[in-house]
């Protein structure tokens, strides 16, 4: 038994130890900051744009790598009213979410069956762990070589990748159950599903939160290097083709969109988190 | 003792086990197909690379673009993190902008970095260090914004300039925690490279496993799939241990 504990007390090796990642700066988790943002910030952030205008039109980057602001604008607004952009984002929006919330359950699923018991923690983390470090688009010739290249293929990878987070995560939070609550199920005869319900779950909410927004991250950008390498439809190969045609404007108008699902995904998460983890709070 | 032993064991069963199936259900089932191959292979095709010298060269490329981007991103980073971290107003003017820069996923920028440098080093690089910044200068200004308030008051007391400060106090201070972002800037700078081989340039690890899997060839391709695997693995750890040991010397619980 002894040794089990010791395995316990091993630091985790998580790429984000989840402390420091609630204690940066920026992450959502703390507040929305861009809500309050102040005069200052904002004119720091049209002073950057002024910046990357004037670069643009002065002729300093060449125009065929650094479009101006206002072709970028232009070619977001043909893009998404005329063309096929708002069509490639939803397919990439699609992409990421369904993976992500595939992940997010096959992951929690995985993370509390191991969890729960200290002797499938001794025989399969270290695997795990092991496992961790591959880049989840490392898989992606694999996945190509046995499913050949359609939709599913990538899916598959998105949420095998993105699933690993939430995995060692719900492990990590079920690991660590406050010794006395243990003994309190113990006192109360609570059966192992009821454990897992009433305690190990909302026990491990915060690990598992923390992990499904990393997985998130994830799963965005191997949808996107997805869509790349097996031409699926979608921002990813939008992006791909604008720059082997030398459209830089249409590049930047991918990019600009990425970021914006990267930001607006961010932002919901870390408010729903907030919600879910309001009884914590004294 | 022999419990021990047995103890010291249990991780290595589900490997050994998942591979023999692995190899049992290559050899008859998937027989002669083109895609799986039996690890025994990939073995013998990890050693063809290692004897040819692909196995090297293609590992190098990967290496050295990951610890370029990371030297370039990571010290960036670590400068602004520093200033940001020392100046509250600094800290708000630019927050905002972070926050529009930072969830733009690093992928994103492949095909510009394409674009410009074309393909090779370069692009890799400049890629791995977008993507390595962040981290960097997000670890870095929390650490500053933690250092002991009375550090700095000592340095004002004793009249230093911004530099000096920087240089004397802060960055002593924080060292322990700038191994901690290291290590995560190591995580991602791997991640980043072999993904950028994957998808867009043709060197290095990424490359080799993408040629081997248009060619045909499953055992070549889960040779260099395991051997990602491995070096990733040893590296994180290296890391890892390295973060550990200086945090001790600096006498912090790690």
């Amino acid at each position: 038994m002894r040794s089990c504990a010791e395995f316990n007390k091993r630091p985790s090796q998580a790429v984000f130890t989840l402390r420091e990642l609630r204690q940066l700066p920026y992450s959502a988790v703390n507040e929305l900051s861009f809500l309050k943002a102040s005069f200052g910030s904002l004119f720091v952030l049209a002073a950057l744009i002024a910046l990357w205008w004037a670069t643009s039109h002065a002729g300093w980057v060449s125009r065929v790598f650094l479009p101006t602001p206002e072709a970028t604008l232009a070619s977001l607004r043909e893009g998404l009213f005329g063309g096929e952009l708002g069509a490639f984002t939803l397919a990439t929006v699609g992409r990421m979410v369904e993976g992500w919330l595939l992940a997010s359950v096959v992951g929690v699923a995985l993370g509390a069956l191991i969890g729960i018991s200290p002797t499938a923690r001794a025989y399969l983390q270290p695997t795990l762990e092991f496992v961790r470090p591959l880049p989840a688009s490392a898989l992606l010739p694999l996945a190509i070589s046995v499913f050949g290249l359609n939709p599913a293929m990538v899916l598959a990878v998105v949420a095998f990748g993105a699933m690993w987070p939430v995995l060692l995560a719900t492990v990590h939070g079920f690991a660590n159950v406050e010794p006395r609550l243990l003994e309190v199920a113990r006192c109360l005869q609570l059966g192992r599903a009821a454990f897992v319900w009433k305690v190990g779950l909302p026990n491990a909410l915060p690990d598992i939160l923390a992990g499904m927004r990393l997985s998130l991250t994830v799963s965005l950008i191997v949808a996107v290097v997805g869509e790349m390498i097996a031409s699926q439809s979608g921002l990813g190969q939008a992006i791909l083709l604008a720059a082997r045609a030398f459209r830089a404007s249409e590049l930047f108008a991918g990019i600009v969109l990425l970021g914006a699902i990267g930001f607006a995904s961010n932002a919901l998460l870390g408010f729903a988190e907030r919600r879910l983890l309001k009884w914590q709070t004294p | 003792m022999n419990d021990r032993f047995i103890r010291a064991l249990r991780p290595v069963w589900f490997p050994l086990i998942a591979l023999a199936l692995f190899e049992a259900y290559a050899r008859t089932v998937a027989a002669g197909s083109d895609s799986l191959a039996p690890p025994s292979a990939a073995l013998l095709a990890f050693g063809r690379a290692v004897l040819d010298g692909s196995l090297l060269q293609a590992t190098a490329f990967t290496l050295l673009a990951a610890a370029l981007g990371l030297a370039v991103g990571g010290s960036l980073g670590v400068l602004l993190g520093v200033a940001l971290g020392l100046s509250k107003r600094a800290a708000r003017l630019g927050s905002l902008s972070i926050e529009v820069l930072r969830p733009v996923p690093s992928v994103a920028l492949i095909p510009l970095a394409m674009l410009v440098f074309g393909f090779g080093l370069r692009m890799e690089f400049s890629v791995v260090a977008f993507a390595a910044f962040w981290p960097l200068l997000v670890l870095t200004q929390a650490a500053v914004a933690q250092v002991e308030p009375r550090l700095l008051e000592v340095s004002q007391v004793l009249g230093l300039s911004a530099w000096q400060r920087s240089m004397k106090i802060v960055l002593p201070a924080i060292v322990p925690r700038l191994f901690v972002a290291l290590r995560l800037g190591v995580a991602v700078a791997l991640v980043v490279a072999v993904t950028v081989e994957i998808a867009a340039n043709p060197n290095g690890m990424g490359y080799a496993m993408m040629i081997a899997q248009q060619s045909l060839d499953p055992a070549l391709m889960l040779a260099w799939l395991g051997w990602i695997g491995v070096l990733g693995y040893a590296i994180n750890a290296a890391a890892l241990a390295l973060q550990r040991s200086v945090a001790r010397r600096m006498g912090v619980q790690p």
